[in-house]
């Protein structure tokens, strides 16, 4: 992975530096909340419920043991233990006290690591494919360009106030495993008719209150001219992006108003004034950042090993973890393990301290150290020995990271919600746990196969509730919690949007939906077509038809006043400092 | 107060802005070194052409190309930042700068604060006239937050790889 220079280190110390002193006026009163909360969010400070959130970056969700160790330390010193992994592939820790973020961000500037712009008005930690470098279907690694990109916009001096969030992926692999389609830009690393690299270019797309597949805009951008390119888009939506309305400001929006034609001359007309210009890429440049993203000390290996094919045979719970945990590798005799943070009871995307360390612990003895978060909010060895299958199994099940359960119902994404976050409108990571609950039959799940089921607690959409086979969207009526439902939605190769199949439901009445939708598609489906796919093909009628068909009876637990998420430690016994009071 | 030069200065320049009531094509625009809004040189040009102390001021949604010509006779061109967290005039100093080589004296005025500073400097700006009810003294401290940058910008002609030789670890 991308290692520091004298100059990355000297950046991320100077913004330590910088964050340390903006804080201490804050707290001396000489900075106002309104003048300072721009400048915390920038560093992925947010106030919320309970406490200060803060989302620490994961560079394209490449992690080394190391950088997990010292998450696991913030969790202990300064958090409850635990952290949450994000759809974003970071990490973010819920209880913090204000006066100790700068202390963590000079923890994790020691392994190189920042918080910078995981938050805010401006770009946001690009995000990629979470198999990069190893994906069989892949046909350049995008990680280095992703880094390059991460360079160019970190700090950038024009477009930290942009009218509103602006987000990039990047993918280099046949099946789009970065949903590059619902970015503010999508990059796809692609090779033209000479073999020469360069990058499709997708702009526009996004989820939130207004859903939209991003469109084309340039099919072959040469990889020597994607910064200034990049540049140009920015460029002209920080110009004339809205900033009259919070919820139409997205570069989305601006596409749509004017046209993706009119949007493409604007920027065309932009990037021939920089085209060409000292920011195009040298060769010299992608060779030092592409060399830290070589191929490890692979060693030649069988395709297949001879225990684990046994065990396979004989062993059904370690043929599940095989058949959903283990993805194939392009070197033979390799494989990438994904450990499940999905687990009944616990929140998805939720780890402990412990968990970290064990995690960095099987990084160092089996995958060369490194690790990768997913969107998926699960976390990936990348680079494991097919013949170290078995212990590696063996030492999972003992953290929980072992749930045969990637890609499957159970494997939720979800937002934080009521529970914490306070802009939600309900609660996500509880309705997660009923769901899980409900069906924590791992033969019925693997039955069903892959299910993309995707809780959002407001229309933010920080679960990408929309992309989901089921998106379930947290509404308020008049100050009640219920929740819409969606199908058919996908998140990539390709992105769809989901439709709402009708009027929404109470909380303790989501589980039977869920199974509803389940019983028509196991009616209807042919052999082996996934749920999306029947939805695709039959439409949502057959399923709005049978969820409606009889009132939807409320779960009893669900009703019960003590049904709640499991609390994860003490709530402070004085109240935590907050400058609003 | 204004910044210039990394030194607080007396401001010898004065802004007109438009009062309720005052219309852009009759507002008087009084002697001295005053700095009018678009609107007024928009409407009053060809009176106001013979003033050499004359200054501009753009809000962040108007553009200096539409007077390209015109924005390199004002010896002070300052861009309203009517809310800090309003970039729009960042892209409008990059472009008067960068693309249509503005060489007077490009000021921020408005909300313009102490954590801004480094990165408005960043893009063209050379003056600061920071709010009356802020430490301008302390705020000079926000120019020196960073010693270097990644990207090329108005103040850095090249990014940071074209500059220095990378890669040499710590």
């Amino acid at each position: 992975m991308y290692r520091y220079d004298r100059f990355d280190h000297q950046l991320v110390a100077e913004r330590v530096a910088q964050f340390r002193d903006q804080v201490r006026r804050r707290l001396s009163g000489e900075l106002k909340e309104d003048e300072f909360r721009v400048l915390r969010l920038q560093n992925g400070v947010y106030m919320q419920v309970h406490a200060y959130m803060m989302r620490l970056a994961a560079p394209y969700g490449m992690v080394s043991s190391d950088q997990m160790r010292m998450f696991a330390h913030i969790a202990r010193k300064y958090d409850r233990g635990y952290g949450h992994f994000t759809t974003r592939q970071n990490i973010q820790f819920n209880w913090l006290k204000l006066q100790d973020t700068p202390d963590i961000l000079a923890d994790l500037a020691t392994v190189e690591a920042h918080a910078i712009q995981t938050s805010g008005n401006c770009i946001r930690n690009i995000t990629t494919d979470e198999f990069a470098g190893v994906a069989q279907d892949e046909l350049i690694d995008p990680r280095p360009y992703a880094e390059l990109l991460r360079q160019w916009s970190t700090l950038h001096p024009e477009f930290a106030y942009l009218p509103r969030k602006f987000k990039l992926s990047i993918t280099g692999a046949a099946q789009d495993r970065a949903a590059i389609e619902i970015n503010d830009v999508g990059l796809q690393v692609v090779k033209n008719a000479q073999g020469e690299v360069g990058f499709r270019v997708l702009v526009g797309g996004g989820l939130g209150r207004t859903p939209v597949i991003g469109t084309e805009i340039n099919a072959f951008v040469p990889w020597q001219h994607i910064i200034t390119f990049a540049e140009s888009i920015v460029r002209v939506y920080n110009e004339f992006g809205r900033r009259d309305n919070l919820y139409k400001a997205r570069i989305k929006i601006l596409v749509k108003a004017i046209g993706i034609d009119e949007f493409r001359r604007q920027v065309e007309e932009e990037w021939k004034l920089n085209k060409d210009g000292p920011s195009t890429l040298t060769q010299a440049e992608l060779d030092r950042v592409a060399a830290c993203f070589t191929a490890p000390g692979y060693v030649t290996l069988p395709a297949e090993d001879v225990a684990v094919a046994a065990l396979q045979r004989d062993n059904k719970a370690f043929s599940s973890w095989l058949k959903r945990n283990v993805k194939s590798h392009k070197i033979a005799g390799y494989a990438a393990v994904e450990l499940s943070l999905k687990r009944t009871g616990i929140a998805p995307g939720d780890a402990t301290a412990e968990q970290m360390e064990a995690a960095a612990a099987l990084a160092d003895k089996y995958s060369f150290g490194e690790l990768r978060i997913t969107h998926m909010q699960n976390l990936v060895l990348a680079d494991v020995k097919r013949s170290d299958l078995i212990a590696l199994w063996e030492a999972a099940k003992v953290q929980g990271f072992a749930t045969p359960n990637i890609g499957l119902l159970t494997d939720i994404i979800c937002c934080p919600g009521g529970d914490f976050c306070t802009l939600a409108n309900a609660r996500s990571i509880t309705l997660a746990k009923a769901v899980d609950e409900r069906f924590d039959d791992i033969d019925y799940l693997q039955d069903i196969g892959e299910v993309d089921l995707n809780i959002s607690g407001c229309v933010n959409a920080c679960a990408h509730h929309h992309v989901g086979h089921i998106g379930i969207l947290g509404v308020d009526k008049s100050g009640d919690e219920w929740y819409q439902v969606s199908i058919g939605g996908a998140k990539g190769s390709p992105a769809a949007i989901g439709k709402i199949i009708g009027r929404s439901f109470s909380f303790a009445q989501i589980p039977e939906v869920v199974s509803r939708l389940l019983q028509v598609y196991v009616k209807a489906r042919f052999a082996d077509e996934r749920f999306i796919d029947t939805v695709r093909r039959v439409g949502l009628d057959p399923f709005v038809e049978y969820v409606y068909a009889t009132p939807v009876p409320e779960e009893a637990k669900l009703l019960l006043p003590d049904y709640e998420l499991i609390q994860q430690g003490t709530p402070y016994d004085a109240p935590y400092y907050s400058p609003r009071f | 107060m204004l910044i210039k030069n990394n030194e607080i200065v007396t401001d010898e320049w004065t802004v007109l802005r438009l009062q309720e009531g005052e219309a852009a094509n009759s507002v008087v625009v009084p002697e001295g070194k005053v700095i009018v809004p678009l609107p007024v040189w928009n409407c009053q040009h060809d009176a106001l052409q013979g003033r050499t102390e004359l200054g501009l001021w753009l809000a962040g949604f108007e553009r200096a190309e539409d007077i390209p010509d015109a924005v390199h006779r004002f010896p002070v061109i300052a861009i309203d930042f009517h809310k800090y967290t309003d970039g729009r005039g960042y892209t409008l100093a990059y472009r008067l700068r960068k693309q249509m080589g503005y060489r007077g004296e490009l000021r921020a005025m408005g909300d313009v604060l102490h954590d801004q500073l480094f990165y408005l400097k960043r893009v063209g700006f050379d003056a600061f006239a920071l709010p009356k009810d802020k430490d301008a003294q302390a705020a000079l401290a926000g120019f020196t937050d960073f010693s270097l940058s990644y990207q090329a910008s108005v103040d850095l002609d090249a990014p940071l790889h074209r500059r220095v030789t990378r890669g040499s670890a710590a």
